[in-house]
């Protein structure tokens, strides 16, 4: 039984985490809250590329580190950690593990040597408005290779190249790749509850759109891509999780009410063990769905399901009970626990809600069950 | 990462399952380990495993462990659950009050119980709650004083409760006050007890459940030697200490009902569409959340077995998976009796689902709640321990025990 990471995973995560304390994480953070306009941070960008980050699980003869998903892993707990206001999510989880997991040989020629080098910036389109997308609710269309349809929100869609973006293609859902510099795209920034990720409206009219996998096979795909990143992001949701219960935790520590530190009253011992209980159940989910995306396992979709709702669920409570365990000065804009709230809701909503999760989670079981019938 | 055995852990697995297939019971014994059959076949399984060193694994050799590791103990454990053995209630004794005297009993004491328990020729209690104690046991008011004849004897008289297993024991540990006049964690003196002896009453509780697994027994002026002293006279605290570190170990956790037997009693339980309970949305997001939490326990102990396997303890973290499942075992089995509706009150095994399993973690949770440690002191335990928030205000740690208010 070896169920941790090795030293090597570890000693990249301390280096990761060295890396992104001595680059201000927090102030970088605030930086683009308070300057929406920039999108995100185009220096940490940079650096994290010099770091070989963005390629860590791309092959080396696509310009990668070619290491694996379990360094990705645990470069994404401390990008949590940082609330790092960068694309990554949408870059490496969402466009890169779209193309290696069904991209032709010239798309990932094409496409992950730039990834990996930090050349472009990736997104991906799913929703069209309230509620999850669905085959029966997909409206974007494309007809001889142009998309025509509005995808909103976009996570990083104002600052992408290329977006991968869902759409009906003969009255079946495929994935398709659109050059967001290209023509037929019309983009509009769309305000969120975490300013510090970039977002967008979509509107594409006749843009020139390539297939990524199997015509037809767009929803499968995507739920495949969506498990990979729901893996990856649970990792980043671990990371702000944590953060938020040492926030807590040194805050109660050193502030006094009635004449005691407030981390005396039982009242916040237990507000802070049951975060500490919330993050340890969505530790483990998430390492077993590292286990299983690195492995390529069958349980897959089961523990990438389990991996983010436990996460999503962590991170809320801790985010919350994080402001509230401070107080009034929480409340503040002035502080950073709202950084770490917005970016939970940010990561909760981003490749689906957790109530979808549950209900796909539920049907897995379901399927399992009546196959071991 | 990778859920395999090392080498070693897969020669060991191999060689208890060679052990275990030559050896293990092929058919359950029916009846309570309390009586009868059920507990003749207990003893004689625990006299198989300790003839092969299986018994105590991680004891030393001496005393007939195997000086294994705990990592080999939890493979031991898993590979004997495979075949229907029968009920284990040489637990308390074995994990708690045995280790207890062999850390703190003279030599001819320990050569006289440790064989004899380590086969299950004798069942050893832990007699440490008391009826105003709770999770307070240094509150302790039974007491020890000396007998007045210059015997050297003590003469032991007060009452314990929720003591598992008492009524089929044949020994027990007990924590006594020798001096009121100290504070309380300085004046208790740990005796070891002979559960026959004249004196000791042991009545069994009549629990919410309708089970009697605990009992309550009475101390009137039970007569032990000196010799049955565990530690120095007003140091029992500390003996203790050694008993409690190894009663979390101790302690598994068993859940009633889980998420599987859920879904299979929403599949065959209409909805409310008139189609299947399981195609209900909110029962499905409970559902999930229980899976959730299951598989976060499950590997949450795999990261612990990790732990183990490279020679760490495991620590006061241990102490989530109690947490987590009582409080599921609870609501699911409300869930499940509400799902049946009016039905669902029925209490019958001959006619509830899959045996009164739900009605069970129903009315088993709020006792699982509390054994062991409540949900409360549980989260004091990770709050103070695991992240060293400060412990709560002591009133009571300076003060002469006769002097501190008892209330009722």
């Amino acid at each position: 039984m070896n169920f941790d990471f090795s030293d090597d995973q570890k000693f990249l995560k301390g280096e990761a985490r060295k890396f992104l304390e001595a680059n201000s994480p927090l102030g970088r953070a605030r930086g683009v809250l308070e300057n929406p306009a920039k999108g995100y941070d185009a220096d940490l960008w940079k650096a994290v590329a010099g770091q070989g980050w963005l390629g860590a699980a791309i092959p080396e003869e696509f310009g990668g580190l070619g290491l694996g998903h379990l360094e990705l892993c645990v470069i994404a707990e401390e990008l949590g950690r940082a609330v790092a206001p960068i694309p990554f999510a949408s870059t490496v989880y969402f466009l890169a593990e779209a193309i290696m997991l069904a991209g032709s040989d010239e798309q990932k020629a094409d496409l992950l040597p730039k990834i990996a080098a930090g050349e472009i910036i990736g997104a991906i389109a799913t929703s069209e408005g309230p509620g999850a997308t669905t085959a029966a609710t997909l409206q974007a269309t494309v007809t001889d290779g142009k998309l025509t349809g509005v995808k909103i929100p976009v996570t990083d869609g104002d600052i992408a190249d290329v977006a991968l973006v869902l759409a009906k293609e003969g009255g079946k859902p495929g994935l398709f790749l659109v050059d967001l510099a290209g023509e037929g795209v019309a983009r509009e920034a769309v305000k969120t509850l975490d300013p510090t990720r970039d977002a967008a409206k979509l509107v594409f009219k006749d843009a020139p759109a390539r297939r990524v996998g199997a015509a037809g096979a767009g929803m499968e795909l995507v739920e495949q891509v969506f498990d990979r990143a729901a893996v990856l992001i649970a990792f980043e949701q671990c990371g702000g999780s944590d953060r938020c219960l040492e926030m807590a935790k040194d805050y109660a520590l050193e502030r006094y009410a009635f004449g005691r530190v407030i981390a005396s009253y039982q009242a916040i011992k237990h507000k802070l063990a049951d975060m500490y209980v919330k993050n340890e159940l969505a530790r483990s989910n998430a390492y077993y769905g590292a286990w299983a995306l690195n492995t390529n396992a069958p349980e897959l979709p089961v523990a990438a399901s389990a991996a983010r709702i436990a996460a999503s669920e962590a991170y809320w409570f801790s985010s919350k009970e994080n402001i509230q365990t401070h107080g009034g000065i929480g409340f503040t804009w002035e502080m950073d626990c709202h950084l770490f709230y917005r970016r939970s809701r940010q990561l909760s909503l981003v490749a689906g809600a957790p109530r979808v999760w549950k209900e796909r989670l539920v049907s897995h079981l379901e399927r399992r069950n009546a196959a071991a019938a | 990462m990778d859920f395999n055995d090392s080498p070693d852990e897969a020669a060991y697995r191999q060689q208890v399952r060679d052990w275990l297939d030559a050896n293990a019971p092929k058919a359950r014994v029916a009846g309570d380990p309390e009586g009868g059959d059920g507990m003749a076949a207990s003893k004689a399984w625990q006299a198989t495993k300790a003839a092969a060193g299986y018994a105590c694994i991680t004891w030393p050799k001496e005393w007939g462990g195997q000086g294994g590791s705990p990592v080999q103990n939890v493979i031991f454990s898993q590979e004997e659950a495979k075949y229907p053995i029968p009920g284990n209630p040489f637990q308390i004794g074995l994990g708690m009050c045995v280790p207890t005297v062999m850390t703190f009993a003279d030599e001819a004491t320990k050569q006289r119980f440790v064989g004899p328990a380590l086969r299950g020729e004798e069942i050893w209690s832990q007699l440490f709650s008391e009826p105003s104690g709770g999770s307070d046991v240094a509150g302790a008011r039974t007491k020890a004083e000396r007998a007045p004849d210059g015997s050297g004897d003590w003469l032991i008289s007060g009452q314990k409760v929720w003591t598992t297993g008492a009524q089929f024991s044949d020994f027990g540990i007990v924590i006594t006050r020798t001096s009121p006049d100290k504070p309380k964690h300085k004046g208790l003196t740990m005796f070891w007890v002979d559960m026959k002896d004249p004196g000791i009453e042991v009545k069994p509780i009549h629990q919410m459940s309708g089970g009697s697994g605990f009992n309550e027994v009475f101390f009137t002026d039970v007569r032990v030697k000196d010799s049955q002293r565990l530690g120095a006279v007003d140091e029992g605290w500390k003996v203790s200490l050694v008993t409690l570190m190894n009663e979390r170990l101790a302690v598994g956790g068993q859940t009633g009902a889980g998420w599987q037997q859920f879904m299979e009693a929403a599949r065959n339980t209409p909805g409310l569409d008139g189609g299947s309970a399981l195609k209900d949305g909110a029962l499905r997001e409970k559902l999930a959340d229980w899976y959730v939490q299951a598989e976060g326990l499950k590997h949450t102990r795999n990261r612990t077995m990790t732990a183990l396997s490279r020679g760490q303890t495991p620590g006061p973290e241990s102490s989530i998976g109690k947490i987590i499942s009582a409080v599921q075992m609870q609501e699911l089995g409300n869930t499940a009796i509400e799902m049946l509706d009016q039905y669902g009150i029925i209490d019958d095994p001959e006619l509830a689902s899959l045996n009164g399993a739900f009605h069970f973690s129903l009315m088993f949770g709020p006792g699982l709640r509390i054994a062991g440690g409540t949900d409360e002191i549980l989260r004091n335990i990770i709050a103070e321990r695991v992240l060293g928030l400060p412990g709560d205000i002591r009133v009571d740690k300076d003060v002469p025990f006769k002097d501190m208010p008892t209330g009722r």
